[in-house]
This record gives C-alpha cells, sequence and structure tokens, in this order.
C-alpha cells in the first residue's frame, strides 16, 4: 500500500509549460482589434471565437473546402491555414466588410438574384473568394471561373449558380 | 495541434539563431502543409520560427542571365509573375496545377519544396508509417497504394512527393540557395530531395537549421514548346497520380534539347537527363516520344493498386511531349 501511494504522488506527466499570450493587433474590415491569443490559434479562430465574427465558417479546417476564405491586402487566402500571430498588423476583410450595412457587395445581390446557394455554409467563403478571383483579373471565361474557383467546395452543389452569378457581376464591370 | 512557442523572427541571421536555440523547432513561412500536419499530429514541433518578416520575397535578374526566385515569393506571385510567365512558362503552368488559389496566395516557394507526402498512412497517427515514425513498418505496400511510388522506392516507404512546382524546376536545372549555421550552399535540384532507401523520415538533404532563401532559374530555351501535364482523380485542385514536365527546344522538327520530368511517381520528381540527352538530333515524333517514355519508366514496379501508373506515366509522357509540340504552333 505503501507503495502504491508513493508512486501516486509522483507526476507521472510533467506539464509542460504553455508559452506566453501573444498580443496580435488585427484590423477586421476597418476595425481595430488588440486580442491576446496563444501562438496555435488560428486566424480563422481568432475572427470567430476571439473578434466575434461569425459569419466566416469552419468548413474542413485543413484547407480543402474553402469555407474559411478571407481577404488579406485584397488577397483570398485560407484563414485555417494561418496563424493569428503571424498576421499580427495586417488588414482582414471577412464577408462582413463586403456590404455597408446598406448597399450589398455586387455579388452578395448577384448570389441572391441567382440563388446561388442552398444550405449558405460555403456562402461566405464563394463570395469572399470571388471578390479575390476578380481582383487577381486572371478569369476571362467561364472556363477560368471554374478552374480558379475551385478551392471553394459547394456540397449542395450550387456551382452553375454560383458561376452564373459571378459571370453576371464580371460582364457587369468589363 | 500540440502547444507550441513562437518567435518571429526580423532577418536571416536571427531566424538561423533562433532555429539553433529551440529543440524541435521548425521554421513556418505559409504553413500550409505543416499547420494541416499539425493539426493532424503527424508533426509536433515543439517551436515554430517565423519566417515571414524576412526580406527574401523578391524576384530578381540573376547573374547567369536567369532568374532568382526569393524564398518568401508566393506561388501565386511566382506563377502569374511577368517575367517568369514569359521566360519560364512551364514554371507557371506547374504551379497553376497545384493546389487551390487561395493556398497558393499563401504558400512560399521555400515551403513549396518542403512538402510532405500526401501518402494516406502518413496521414493516419493510427497507422505504421516508417516516415512518420522509423521502423514503425509501411502500411501502403500491401495495403491501399492507388497513389503510391512506382520508381525508386525501397521496402520501406513508397511515398511520393506531392509537389507539381518541383516537377517544373527539376526540369529547368533549378538550384537552391540555402544559409545555416555552417554558411551559404548551394544544392542542384536534383541533389535537393531523397529517394527512401533506409532513410524514408528524411525527405530531403537540408537539415533542420538550414534555410532556403533563393531559387536560380539558369536562362531558359525552353518558352514556346512546353507543357504540364497532370493526370488526377479530378480536375482540378486534386493531387497528381502522374504529372510531367515537358519541354522542347526544336530546330525544325529536330529536338535541339529536351526535358521530361514526372511527378506522382516517386519520392522525389523523376528525372533521367542521360534519357534526355539521347534524344537530342532526334526527330520529335509520336514514335520517337514513346520510346524514350518506355525507357523513363524502366525498372518502374506497381504495388497492385497503383500498377496502372506504369503504361498511364508512359502515355503520359508522350501526350505532354506531343501537346508542347503543338503549343509552339500557336504562338
Amino acid at each position: 500500500m505503501t507503495t502504491e501511494s508513493a508512486v501516486l504522488e509522483e507526476p507521472v506527466v510533467k506539464k509542460q509549460e504553455l508559452p506566453e499570450f501573444e498580443l496580435v493587433n488585427l484590423t477586421i474590415n476597418g476595425q481595430s482589434f488588440k486580442l491576446k491569443l496563444q501562438p496555435w490559434v488560428s486566424l480563422l479562430d481568432a475572427i470567430r471565437e476571439y473578434a466575434g465574427l461569425t459569419g466566416t465558417k469552419k468548413g474542413c479546417d485543413h484547407g480543402q473546402c474553402g469555407a474559411c476564405t478571407v481577404l488579406i491586402n485584397g488577397k483570398r487566402i485560407n484563414s485555417c491555414l494561418t496563424l493569428a500571430v503571424m498576421r499580427d498588423g495586417e488588414a482582414i476583410t471577412t464577408i462582413e466588410g463586403l456590404s455597408d450595412g446598406v448597399v450589398n457587395h455586387p455579388l452578395q445581390d448577384a448570389f441572391i438574384e441567382h440563388d446561388a446557394f442552398q444550405c449558405g455554409y460555403c456562402t461566405p467563403g464563394q463570395i469572399c473568394s470571388a471578390v479575390g478571383m476578380i481582383n487577381e483579373g486572371r478569369a476571362n471565361s467561364l472556363e477560368d471561373v471554374q478552374e480558379l474557383m475551385s478551392g471553394n467546395i459547394c456540397r449542395c452543389g450550387a456551382y452553375n449558380n454560383i458561376n452564373a452569378a459571378i459571370m453576371e457581376v464580371k460582364s457587369k464591370m468589363a | 495541434m500540440n502547444s507550441f512557442s513562437y518567435n518571429k523572427a526580423h532577418d536571416v541571421a536571427e531566424a538561423v539563431a533562433d532555429i539553433q536555440e529551440h529543440e524541435g523547432a521548425r521554421f513556418i513561412a505559409g504553413g500550409t502543409n505543416l499547420l494541416d500536419l499539425m493539426k493532424e499530429n503527424v508533426m509536433k514541433p515543439a517551436h515554430l520560427t517565423d519566417i515571414n518578416r524576412l526580406d527574401l520575397a523578391d524576384i530578381k535578374e540573376n547573374e547567369e542571365g536567369g532568374l532568382t526566385l526569393g524564398a518568401l515569393v508566393t506561388n501565386a506571385d511566382t506563377a502569374w509573375n511577368e517575367r517568369v510567365e514569359q521566360r519560364y512558362p512551364l514554371l507557371s503552368k506547374a504551379i497553376l496545377a497545384g493546389a487551390s488559389p487561395q493556398l497558393r496566395n499563401m504558400a512560399t516557394n521555400g515551403g513549396n519544396l518542403f512538402q510532405r507526402t500526401r501518402c494516406y498512412y502518413f496521414y493516419d497517427t493510427a497507422t505504421a508509417c516508417n516516415k512518420r515514425e522509423p521502423g514503425s513498418g509501411c502500411s501502403a505496400i500491401n495495403g491501399i497504394n492507388r497513389i503510391h511510388a512506382i520508381l525508386g522506392t525501397s521496402e520501406h516507404c513508397i511515398a511520393t512527393h506531392p509537389s507539381d512546382m518541383c516537377v517544373a524546376l527539376a526540369a529547368l536545372d533549378a538550384k537552391v540557395n540555402v544559409t545555416g549555421p555552417n554558411g551559404d550552399r548551394t544544392v542542384e535540384f536534383g541533389d535537393f530531395h531523397r529517394l527512401p532507401g533506409n532513410t524514408p523520415h528524411l525527405d530531403n538533404n537540408i537539415s533542420q537549421g538550414e534555410l532556403v532563401t533563393s531559387i536560380d532559374l539558369p536562362p531558359s530555351n525552353f518558352t514556346k514548346n512546353v507543357f504540364y501535364l497532370k493526370v488526377r482523380d479530378r480536375q482540378s485542385y486534386a493531387f497528381a497520380l502522374v504529372s510531367v514536365a515537358a519541354a522542347l527546344d526544336l530546330e525544325g522538327d529536330v529536338i535541339k534539347d529536351i526535358r521530361v520530368a514526372m511527378g506522382g511517381v516517386a519520392h522525389k520528381p523523376w528525372r533521367r537527363r542521360e534519357v534526355e540527352e539521347s534524344y537530342i538530333g532526334k526527330v520529335a515524333s509520336t514514335e520517337n516520344f514513346r520510346a524514350l517514355a518506355e525507357t523513363m519508366l524502366t525498372g518502374a514496379v506497381g504495388f497492385g493498386g497503383n500498377t496502372f501508373k506504369i503504361e498511364l506515366a508512359k502515355r503520359a509522357i508522350v501526350r505532354a511531349l506531343n501537346e508542347a509540340l503543338k503549343s509552339g504552333e500557336n504562338l
């Protein structure tokens, strides 16, 4: 008995020392956020859980589905595969930042017009990705749009309407 | 994901020092592969050295007359760089065949070289894998191996290297500039990655404390007749079953020089200069391309699920070279 209790008092696994919280400054949709984060918090979790902006969605959390797509300085990225600490000082746009609250972004209107979603879970990522694609200026045809939107999965299969919405906005811009 | 400590390096010296000072440390740039593997508990670094602030994000002319790609230039900015598109269209095409636009906006040129295999068993910590845990065995050899290697395999590992960019870099005779505690060195692209042999846990010949700073591209005549063919299970945003970077330098219909590099078939981009050289001076024809393909696949071994890749690879080489031939006609 004595031996057993002695074993129990000895910690088997040494508790790992956790690093300090990092102070991370993010500008999201023009608003400044000063967040205290552990280094392993993804940008996606920082946006959703710490900044409270839940428009950006967590789909696969592995960069395979595109639901978490946001824009950094106008470029689209998967927010699940970058750490918030790595983005200190950067300007991020999420789906909430595309509209001023009164007037929709043209892509938002086109998605509604073309019924470009069913469940809607992938939609914020689809729209942010389309904004990024238009900024890149490389999509000149429907085929290009299909290829350059392939990082965004829609499990409802609303692709035809998503493509139609994007093509309409592109044609109005041309 | 495991917990870890984190430092942001501001210059190359600080980055190299920081990784030396921390046991089990890794560099992080784009992080698209590393963070994915950390979420799966396949990689568990105790410390990350963030190199994103380093001054390595330029594409510059080099002394040889080619271009030098900074390690931190993103894959997207490289593929869509005007000089790269004009002078190294094969590289642009290969990069654009890989990943998704979002990932290409994060992934860097240096990081692309360090991508780890997409072998299902490497990713699944419940299974044996000699690459993840040396000595534990290879689950793929007698398992599901549709995506696995047919060339240069060993009894310990049949994983493939997943990069498209690296296949083009191999074809273009790129060189990788590396710095570390023992100074700078330059590595020929063919010597950068390794075959699995008895050390499948090692993907490349770069030590943990070394940092890739840039990639040199020599001047290239392969500007017209080039093609990157990627055969995969879905048309976009999937890893290659077989890919071929094909480039021809022609005089009439005679081959002045030729490059053929393959992805998806081995633990590193697969290229054989002596085979290419034996076709210099010959006519660019389907017949010759098929003969070249047969020689390129000499020694190929299938493991059941991936045996189809041997014939697929041969046909892919022929098609890629024929497409390269055609692509020149449109210019």
